[in-house]
């Protein structure tokens, strides 16, 4: 199988309509058959990543490979950078304002569960210039 | 059981019914978004009191059969046209969290 690439652009500032890249990734995974539970790993790495960068980062762009063996989604921003990433990969450790805790976010779960539902997962962050958050799902042979 | 089957068995208010025979394999309690993309199960029915439309994005992530507001809690109009949207199934129950749980419980036992 031909590597799919895939990228979407995820708006800045509104975390009401967070989630279109997701969802638009959801749909075209399923379209390609992969399995159920990798979807949903997959959709749940995205959906988190995407709601980071609209909290903190003013938005960016999600980038998705599908190879035979793995997914591999990369979310690129350029916002203000991770500090100190090991605190950043706590549960419950969050830096996020009112308005996204009132919502529902903000409870510091979500880099955990990205590591949670990924085979592997790395961050490139440097203060200032930017973040990128890379998962990579295994697709079982 | 069924989305519809548990529709009938709990006496639920239908806001969006997208998928009636889905099945459902268990519960989640909660209303922190993350942590119900961390913890609940997939195929699970997922009881809250968030009305926001995060929740039929969650939903979908998180592939649960269903969302149930409980204590009466009304979806707000972007939630039920997102859940519409995206194909989630979002019903509603007037008694309180615990109460609908443990009916919940009963009635997949």
């Amino acid at each position: 199988m031909e590597t799919i690439r895939l990228v979407y652009p995820v708006e800045g500032g509104d975390l009401i309509e967070a989630g279109e890249a997701s969802s638009k990734m959801k749909l075209t995974l399923k379209k390609l058959g992969l399995p159920q539970d990798v979807i949903r790993r997959a959709s749940i790495c995205m959906y988190e990543g995407e709601i980071n960068m609209v909290i903190h980062a003013d938005g960016g762009q999600a980038e998705v490979e599908v190879e035979a063996d793995q997914i591999v989604i990369r979310m690129i921003d350029t916002g203000p950078g991770i500090p100190d990433v090991e605190q950043a990969m706590q549960e419950g450790y969050s830096t996020a304002g009112s308005t996204a805790r009132e919502l529902g976010f903000g409870a510091g779960m979500g880099l955990p569960n990205m590591k949670r539902y990924s085979d592997e997962m790395t961050i490139d962050t440097e203060v200032g210039k930017g973040t990128t958050v890379t998962v990579k799902i295994k697709v079982p042979q | 059981m069924t989305v519809q089957e548990l529709i009938s068995a709990m006496d639920l208010t239908v806001f969006h019914l997208a998928q009636p025979e889905r099945p459902i394999s268990g519960c989640y309690v909660g209303d922190l978004l993350s942590w119900v993309m961390g913890r609940a199960g997939q195929d699970c029915a997922w009881l809250t009191i968030m009305s926001n439309q995060n929740v039929a994005a969650v939903a979908l992530m998180a592939d649960v059969s269903c969302v149930i507001l409980t204590e009466g809690v009304q979806p707000d109009a972007d939630l039920l046209r997102r859940a519409q949207d995206k194909e989630v199934n979002l019903l509603g129950i007037g008694s309180d969290t615990f109460s609908a749980a443990c009916q919940l419980g009963k009635v997949l036992a």
